[in-house]
């Protein structure tokens, strides 16, 4: 399976959309900034692994499909399912990086200057959760 | 009220760069990978580190570990979901967010019954 990038997706994308991303990215930051000032940072370090954009973004993929199927005059009712189903399969195997993160940070952060732990913690997110999507893809194809 | 200010507007730049960059990519499952970006972490921890010192956000990041579990197994859930079932996107993973809550508080008053 091959991995593309195109730009043009970007186009499909309307402003209100990236909006409410912003508008749910930046509540939940400040919610997490406020539950660990309540709470302490034990409870509020929880809320840095929540899912916040996750229910807006499923939602605009079933959302797109259905468009793009309607476009061409057919129901996307079932693509569009499948499309935020496969995405919520992808964001499961990324979580595995997260943990690689939040590990990355835990332990570093005692011993390390705070750049280059940030640094290496990004890139555990990164190789862990392309990793086991490799390993994902290859267990299917074999 | 201004740290306020601040951390709102770095998390809505971050979480929805990482969206956005999450709609380059095909295939989808891909493209899922950023939905478990470490967005509000990235904005926050910067922050925090500066204003409360280095152990506290390692706090903040062994419990992050703990809501990253419970997402994973929240994300799992919602993907099994829609691929089986008929329902609705938006339904089924706010119907399912209690997993979420559930898995994450469970193995915090785990961690605390283990540290006492």
């Amino acid at each position: 399976m091959i991995v593309k990038a195109s730009l043009d997706s970007l186009k499909e994308i309307k402003p209100h959309e990236i909006g409410m991303r912003f508008l749910f990215g930046g509540t939940c930051t400040v919610a997490a900034y406020l539950i660990a000032k309540h709470f302490g940072p034990a409870v509020g370090g929880l809320f840095l692994a929540f899912p916040a954009i996750f229910p807006a973004s499923a939602s605009l993929i079933e959302k797109h499909e259905k468009e793009d199927k309607a476009a061409v005059g057919s129901d996307g009712t079932e693509r569009g399912r499948l499309a935020a189903g496969l995405d919520a399969a992808g964001t499961a195997m990324g979580c595995i990086g997260l943990c690689g993160f939040a590990l990355a940070m835990w332990f570093g952060l005692p011993h390390q200057r705070a750049p280059i732990v940030l640094v290496e913690a990004s890139l555990a997110w990164l190789v862990l959760a392309v990793s086991t999507w490799l390993l994902r893809v290859r267990h299917s194809d074999s | 009220m201004e740290e306020i200010l601040i951390r709102f507007l770095i998390g809505g730049v971050v979480v929805s760069s990482f969206a956005l960059l999450g709609e380059v990519f095909r295939p989808k499952t891909f493209a899922g990978l950023f939905g478990a970006a470490p967005s509000i972490a990235l904005a926050t921890l910067g922050l925090t580190i500066l204003h409360r010192g280095h152990a506290y956000a390692a706090i903040e990041a062994r419990s992050m570990l703990l809501g990253a579990i419970a997402f994973f197994v929240y994300a799992s859930i919602v993907s099994w979901v829609l691929l089986r079932y008929k329902t609705h996107s938006l339904v089924t993973t706010l119907a399912l967010m209690p997993v979420w809550f559930g898995v994450a508080l469970g193995l915090y008053s785990l961690l605390v019954r283990w540290s006492a």
